[in-house]
């Protein structure tokens, strides 16, 4: 009895782990499901490989695809850079207005995506863009939401960073420069990749604020939310498993990759 | 102004250019779109009449969307917080050399598409899946009843898809605090419970505030996951405001009610900001 | 170039923030080659006065030199001087042979990996060359440090506190360490510390610093001996200071009234010479003997004494004496085995060599520097 009680609250966690962890099931589930009809159903009809070596064959499946790599890659790098930028700035700089610039840094993160998206189709129509949406208008889009992201994760890296290293950098005849690019940048890296991991998921798989702001093109997400009316193809599934199984990858990769480099020595 | 005055503007400058054209200027050009003459067209033009008219109408239109979406999205929180206290928790203090796997686990599943993942949702609440049969035999649910295109599967779907926000900021507070504090209640008050109540619970407030603040905010504004799991019957302001905008193309009154919803928003933040001040934030 | 070239010299040193004071024009000689002891308690200056040398912190006036060369307004990278922090500041991200090489790397010297291997055969960490300062035990990380900065060959040595961390017995050790590689390589430590026994049995100098002043400096044993203020009287060991009122001042003594008992001092000694002065005496200088007992001449005594404490220590015993005006004086006897022990309330007189003694200022705080307890933590 006392075992369990010691034990209720990691067994809850655990469990609404579990919980999170079951639409994944079904959609990997769902990848090697032959439908009866042009779309995939719930019912699990017949096993194939099919869908996995067809991937591409739903029209404009793999166009969506391109576009969402292509515009995630782009908001990724801008909002990394933008947003590492601003951290630097909040944390290692004292000024004034200080407080106004945390909450506009905090308040996309809590707008809801549709007054987002609205505002930005409002005014791109606004300004005479409306027939120009399209790459830019959606990279512009996921940078603005990115950011604050970015900003959040590395300033937590920065905060826990001693800033007495970067004198004793120059105290050993480093110059600004290079302090920055021996001691911090290196030292802030892992929190500057987690901010550029994040915010490629967020944009990768961001609907609402694309839909609004894509016009004409037509993104992954947008792909799988049209298909609701022409029927949903498996590969969808397919495509569903592999960001998932890819993301585990990298993420657990880059887990152990750390692990090795600050093995601990066995005490002596 | 000194150098690290000036070198901290500097590097603040271009990100907050970027949010200012993009999120400032945007929501305030909103705010004079609502109030724009409504007998215009999105083709014809809309002429600026200053019509705070709109507004009322508005709301007389729309508030019990409103109040449904409040609900629901309230409702999902608490269930949210209710998951994700929990699991929070376990990996703050009950997780040891885990700890690092179990975030990775928390993160996970929200690497495949938000979109796949209602969809997933949709087929195991279906009505020939195994959840409503299940449902079913143990007599909760009438022999034809559906959880699909219910209340039920949209807060659901919200629950599920914003619990990582609740679970993060929780975990980011839960962790500061010493787990030396929580071994001393425990030597102190007679059940870990109330241990709990007195010395955990409070020290992890900031994270729950911050938590219910990036839950509640979006999932009222959410509309995929009504728009998948329920029918027009579920359908939150979210769901109106898509529609003014894209279907109807009716601009002063999607941009009326996304105000409405921003404000409400800003109410909240700035309730939270007059007590914990800025720092917290970002 | 004579040694005198590189001596190191603060001018009129002053750092204000805002309305407070931490460094209140401090004017010093270093010389070359000697190690030199900043000793104070915490806020008194002494750390913000080594970030100025080293140029972590700008100075709100005056100068500093080395030798002839002003280096006031220098970027901390282009002066002859290196720190040793009081966290060691290693980097996490490099190896220890990565961090010890850094400063050579910088400054482009050819053969940094051989210099690397040599300086960390002097440490003895050869062996850790590759290993991460996150895998290093505190004793080995602080040895890193210290040849991080010592193969750059710096005309100034800057060590802030940098045996705080470790415990007594590793203390000890390097302590004796620091010295011996001093003495070896010839270069200027300017060592900053809040204990008094490492200054003492470290340095050839020491400056002692209060609210962003100098109180007193000179060679440990002048400091104790002979300190000038109460601040130092008490910082340095413990003093008993005794309100007196001087009677007589001449070449051979100055006399006081001590409540009514008359009692001579050295002149040397002496630091004020009329009105009242705290007349100072060291616990370990005191005897104490049962009261009428013969006692050699032109030895102090003071008697009325009542013994309200007895502390066995081991080598010593440390006794509390209750006074008739009510003040508690300590005495510390060792314990030869020649005189028994003394019980408590035992009547005693005091007895101590007019050359033990020494006068100060009355004006001055006699609890100024007085560490408590919580002050060692």
């Amino acid at each position: 009895m006392r075992w369990l009680a010691d034990r209720i609250v990691l067994l809850v966690g655990i469990l609404v782990l579990v919980y999170t962890f079951v639409p994944i099931g079904y959609i990997i589930a769902l990848s090697f499901n032959q439908p009866s009809g042009r779309s995939a159903t719930a019912d699990f009809e017949s096993f194939t490989w099919r869908n996995w070596s067809t991937i591409c064959e739903p029209d404009g499946l793999c166009e969506s695809l391109k576009l969402s790599f292509a515009v995630s890659i782009t908001a990724t790098v801008l909002a990394t850079v933008l947003g590492t930028l601003m951290a630097f700035a909040l944390v290692r700089h004292s000024f004034r207005g200080r407080s106004a610039s945390n909450l506009v840094i905090f308040l996309p993160m809590a707008t809801p995506e549709v007054v987002l998206g609205a505002s930005l189709l409002a005014m791109f129509v606004g300004v005479g863009f409306d027939s120009a949406l399209g790459f830019t208008t959606i990279v512009i889009a996921h940078v603005l939401f990115c950011l604050s992201f970015v900003v959040v994760t590395v300033k937590a890296r920065l905060v826990g960073m001693d800033a007495r290293l970067e004198e004793a950098a120059m105290d050993l005849y480093a110059n600004e420069w290079q302090t920055f690019r021996r001691v911090t940048l290196p030292m802030a890296m892992p929190g500057i990749v987690a901010a550029a991991l994040l915010a490629f998921s967020l944009s990768f798989d961001d609907f609402i604020v694309t839909n609004f702001t894509a016009g004409q093109s037509v993104t992954f997400p947008l792909f799988v939310y049209g298909s609701k009316l022409k029927g949903f193809p498996p590969q969808l599934f397919v495509i569903g498993s592999v960001m998932f199984v890819a993301s585990l990858l990298i993420v657990v990769g880059g887990e152990l990759w750390r692990r090795r480099r600050t093995r601990p020595v066995l005490a002596r | 102004m000194s150098t690290q005055r000036r070198r901290g503007w500097l590097l603040l400058v271009p990100g907050m250019l970027w949010l200012a054209l993009f999120f400032l200027f945007p929501t305030v050009q909103l705010f004079f779109t609502s109030l724009y003459d409504p007998d215009g067209s999105f083709i014809a033009g809309y002429e600026m009449g200053w019509e705070f008219g709109n507004y009322v109408s508005a709301i007389a239109d729309t508030w019990n969307l409103f109040a449904r979406s409040f609900l629901y999205a309230g409702i999902a929180t608490v269930l949210c917080l209710a998951l994700g206290y929990p699991l929070a928790y376990a990996i703050a203090f009950k997780s040891g050399r885990w700890k690092n796997v179990m975030l990775v686990l928390v993160i996970a599943p929200f690497f495949t598409s938000f979109l796949l993942r209602t969809l997933s949702w949709a087929a195991i609440l279906s009505d020939r899946g195994p959840v409503t049969g299940f449902f079913q035999t143990l007599g909760l649910l009438p022999d034809d009843g559906r959880l699909l295109a219910t209340p039920l599967a949209v807060i659901a779907g919200l629950t599920y898809n914003f619990l990582p926000f609740m679970t993060l900021p929780l975990y980011a507070s839960l962790e500061k605090v010493d787990f030396r504090l929580i071994e001393a209640a425990g030597d102190l008050y007679s059940s870990p419970f109330t241990g709990f109540r007195k010395v955990t619970f409070p020290l992890s407030v900031p994270g729950v505030v911050a938590g219910t603040l990036l839950t509640f905010i979006p999932a009222s504004g959410d509309y995929i996951n009504a728009e998948l799991l329920g029918t027009p019957q579920q359908y939150m302001i979210g769901n109106r405001i898509q529609a003014a905008f894209l279907t109807e193309q009716n601009y002063p009154l999607a941009a009326s009610l996304s105000v409405i919803l921003m404000a409400i928003v800003l109410v909240m933040v700035i309730g939270y900001v007059r007590r914990a001040g800025t720092e917290e934030l970002v | 170039m004579s040694p005198a070239d590189r001596d190191l010299r603060l001018d009129g040193l002053t750092k204000r923030f805002g309305e407070f004071v931490a460094v209140d024009d401090l004017t010093i000689t270093v010389p070359q080659g000697s190690f030199f002891a900043l000793l104070g308690p915490s806020g008194c200056g002494k750390t913000t006065t080594l970030r100025m040398v080293a140029g972590l912190e700008e100075p709100t006036g005056g100068q500093v030199f080395i030798g002839d060369d002003e280096i006031t307004a220098l970027r901390p990278y282009k002066r002859p001087v290196n720190t040793v922090f009081q966290s060691y500041a290693l980097f996490p991200h490099l190896t220890i042979a990565d961090n010890v090489g850094f400063g050579p790397r910088r400054r482009g010297v050819k053969d940094h990996p051989a210099k690397t291997r040599a300086m960390l055969e002097l440490v003895q960490l050869e062996h850790y060359a590759d290993r991460k300062p996150g895998q290093l035990s505190g004793g080995q990380q602080q040895r890193v440090a210290l040849a991080r900065a010592l193969i750059n060959e710096p005309g100034v040595l800057l060590l802030d506190e940098p045996l705080g961390a470790l415990d007594l017995k590793l203390r000890r050790q390097m302590q004796i360490e620091l010295k011996r590689i001093q003495t070896e390589i010839d270069v200027t430590f300017v060592h900053v510390t809040h204990d008094q026994e490492e200054a003492m049995t470290m340095a050839d100098t020491i400056a002692v610093m209060n609210h962003g002043l100098i109180e007193q400096m000179g060679p440990p044993a002048v400091l104790y001996e002979n300190p000038e203020t109460t601040f130092v009287a008490n910082f340095l060991g413990q003093s008993n200071l005794i309100l007196t009122d001087v009677i007589s001042s001449s070449a051979a003594a100055v006399v006081v009234d001590c409540h009514g008992q008359k009692l001579e001092i050295d002149p040397s000694r002496c630091h004020t010479d009329t009105g009242r002065g705290w007349l100072g005496v060291r616990p370990e200088k005191i005897s104490l003997r049962p009261t009428g007992e013969q006692i050699r001449d032109g030895a102090n005594r003071l008697t009325g004494g009542r013994v309200s404490d007895v502390s066995f220590v081991g080598v010593s015993t440390q006794y509390l004496v209750a006074m008739p005006w009510g003040q508690e004086l300590m005495v510390f006897e060792q314990n030869t085995g020649q005189q028994a022990q003394l019980r408590n309330g035992q009547e005693v007189d005091l007895i101590w060599s007019p050359e033990h003694a020494f006068l100060l200022d009355a004006s001055q705080d006699a609890k100024a520097g007085v560490t408590t307890p919580e002050d060692e933590a």
